[in-house]
């Protein structure tokens, strides 16, 4: 039995709340249908629900540790604990996913792989997923980011993926998506589009949910081992939202444990120059879901910023929206200056370089922890790990000053 | 009502009806302009104009690279409705379609727009990435400001979803010759007749065939499938990204293609039972009989 506050978190149909929905050309339908009815089938099968969690376990390395920080934000009372998403095969929790939906389209009889990637971390995860269980991989990146990430594109090549350069509209993570359903409106008889975020049309969005979650039951039961009680807060950086889903899910029925999603707020929230769709974007209908998206007053979709790819995004998945709406999760924006402050901070304090990403999450903790009147315990989901920031770190700091 | 009179009198006639599609304000509003006049003296039956969207999910390179011409020079939505009610002014009675993509509709408020849109004088509108599955969002505001919904029938669809586009699309149903999104680089398939005969037999709107129909070849093959229109959209749009800085000739080459599609839609029917083409529903080739035998 569920309650009426607990359904009000659930999807109905294609809707989370009033977000979400398919807006997709008509012809993309069927493709979607399909994706649906073996998705929801995948569920109850035993077979298929055992040979993921071996996938998960002994290739990925699930569970991933908790690790609570010895220093890092450690003031005040504040005690944070670390999701090590980061030691994920893959080095960030892109990996649960897509291992679920590789293998879901394999169940579907699909041999060929499409998705879209910013700077490359999903389109590395859909390679190595693909070049695990014999698919083939076809990933769409906007020019743009193929010339800033040479070592992800070549990472996807050696894994035997094929790479396309999208130069229409932007030439970024927009771009990419965009492409792949144009792939897609044609292929979808043979290909499965691997898409890489809690966005998109339904079922995308609980699907991708659905294989994150295991992030936040495990956190959960780790938290109950090791200091006997909940967090108070759950804080995770949001882009599209995969990450930040995954460890709130399962939290979103603990009415006193907080949930705080972190946004990129790239040179400043009222600079044009972030990502921050939740906070400052308006209600419109993008990729396929009605949600958050930073347009022009027109409607036309305007480009995002943020030092983090991953969450350079300028629209977000659309259950994030509905947990903002009805304000069981809260969001904040974090500065690219706070991120890389952050990033620094975890690196020296406690051996941990963590993703430009995760980093946003970081900052904000600190800031939690400055600010703390009570001893508060903390879960941070740390997505991945930094080593494929380090270039772009070093830049940023060269830029600023301060190497 | 201007698409239901203008079918009946095709059918009459025995003739096929030609939508040829084209952005707005591409490339100038004026030159914009000048192509829609082309397109109705040369025979256009019907129109279906386009907003530029920053992100056109159902459109190939050629609309792509279209779309960023009104959008670069920075041609309002409102221009846009200016411009069709200056074609409305001076043709009263053209059917006129719009298609546009869900945010461009929902950003103005959907309510705001279908009034702009029955103000303009426009009679349809299609938004590309609305399937009928998602019809409700708009559907309230469109019939309270009395314009028609147009939907999209794929090939693959199931008889379900066959059936609520017959029951919802208004005007005529945009029947798809293939899969994939618009655009030349392939060509067109002949629409399966079993597909359009479940359309029929659900009480369909006319049938209008796109995507990937850009010669007199298509036409034919459309008309033997027994569609009632046609629509042409990449293939003009291309004259256009090819010729856009030099107005003259793009105009010209617009007027003759334009011509050409617009005679093949309105002899299509008589040609096919005087036995002077046979069109081969195989491949994408013609026969013209007397040239086609020898060659």
């Amino acid at each position: 039995m569920t309650t009426a506050v607990e359904s009000q978190y659930e999807y109905q149909g294609p809707y989370i709340g009033q977000y979400g929905g398919q807006f997709v050309p008509q012809i993309l339908m069927p493709a979607l249908q399909q994706l649906e009815e073996a998705f929801e089938n995948s569920l109850i099968d035993q077979e298929f629900q055992s040979e993921l969690t071996r996938l998960l376990n002994d290739y990925a390395g699930r569970p991933t540790p908790l690790t609570e920080c010895s220093s890092f934000a450690k003031q005040n009372g504040v005690r944070v604990f670390l999701k090590r998403e980061d030691l994920l095969h893959g080095g960030a929790h892109k990996t649960n996913q897509v291992l679920a939906q590789a293998l879901l389209a394999k169940r579907m009889g699909k041999n060929r792989i499409i998705a879209e990637t910013g700077a490359g971390q999903h389109g590395v995860a859909t390679a190595l997923a693909c070049a695990l269980l014999g698919l083939e991989a076809t990933i769409y990146m906007g020019s743009k980011d193929i010339d800033r990430q040479a070592p992800n594109v070549f990472r996807m090549k050696l894994m035997g993926a094929n790479v396309i350069a999208v130069d229409n509209g932007s030439g970024s993570l927009k771009d990419a998506i965009n492409e792949a359903l144009r792939d897609w409106a044609a292929s979808y008889d043979a290909t499965h589009y691997l898409l890489g975020t809690a966005a998109g049309p339904h079922p995308f969005p609980k699907m991708v949910k659905t294989y994150q979650k295991i992030i936040g039951e495990e956190a959960k039961q780790q938290m109950l081992e090791q200091i006997g009680q909940l967090p108070d807060a759950v804080v995770a950086c949001v882009g599209g939202g995969s990450n930040a889903i995954g460890i709130f899910a399962d939290f979103i029925k603990e009415k006193n444990v907080q949930l705080i999603g972190v946004e990129p707020a790239g040179k400043g929230l009222d600079s044009k120059e972030h990502g921050a769709t939740l906070i400052k974007g308006t209600e419109g209908i993008i990729h396929g879901a009605r949600t958050q998206t930073l347009q022009t007053e027109e409607g036309q979709i305007v480009e995002s910023h943020s030092v983090s790819a991953g969450l350079d995004y300028p629209a977000v998945g659309p259950e994030h929206v509905h947990l903002m709406k009805t304000g069981r999760a809260q969001y904040v924006g974090i500065s690219d200056d706070e991120a890389l402050e952050a990033f620094q901070e975890l690196s020296r304090t406690e051996g941990i370089i963590p993703a430009l990403e995760s980093s946003h999450a970081l900052a904000y903790v600190k800031k939690l922890a400055e600010e703390a009147t009570v001893p508060m315990n903390i879960l941070l989901n740390l997505s991945g790990r930094g080593d494929k920031d380090l270039t772009m770190v070093m830049d940023e700091l060269a830029q600023r000053g301060k190497s | 009502m201007r698409y239901q009179k203008m079918f009946e009198t095709k059918k009459a006639n025995n003739e096929l009806a030609y939508i040829p599609f084209v952005l707005l304000g591409d490339p100038t509003f004026d030159h914009s302009f000048q192509i829609i006049e082309k397109l109705i003296e040369s025979g256009a039956d019907a129109l279906e104009l386009g907003f530029a969207f920053s992100d056109p999910v159902a459109d190939g390179p050629v609309i792509q690279e279209a779309s960023l011409r009104p959008l670069d020079n920075g041609f309002s939505l409102k221009d846009g409705f200016v411009l069709i009610q200056k074609v409305r002014k001076q043709y009263p009675d053209i059917p006129i379609g719009i298609l546009t993509y869900a945010n461009l509709v929902f950003a103005q408020g959907i309510s705001h727009y279908y009034a702009m849109a029955q103000e303009a004088g426009v009679d349809s509108v299609l938004v590309a990435d609305c399937p009928v599955q998602e019809a409700s969002l708009f559907a309230e505001q469109a019939a309270a400001h009395n314009i028609d919904t147009v939907f999209i029938a794929p090939p693959d669809a199931t008889d379900e979803t066959l059936g609520q586009v017959a029951k919802h699309s208004q005007g005529y149903t945009y029947v798809l010759s293939r899969k994939g999104i618009t655009g030349t680089e392939v060509s067109a398939n002949q629409a399966k007749t079993d597909f359009l005969e479940k359309l029929r037999a659900f009480n369909s709107a006319p049938l209008v065939q796109g995507f990937g129909i850009s010669t007199a070849e298509h036409v034919y093959q459309a008309a033997e499938a027994g569609v009632d229109g046609v629509i042409t959209g990449s293939a003009l749009v291309k004259i256009i990204n090819q010729y856009y800085n030099e107005p003259q000739i793009m105009l010209d080459a617009i007027a003759q293609y334009a011509k050409t599609i617009a005679t093949a839609a309105h002899q299509a029917h008589n040609l096919i039972r005087e036995g002077l083409i046979n069109v081969d529903s195989g491949n994408d080739q013609r026969t013209t009989v007397g040239h086609g035998a020898t060659s």
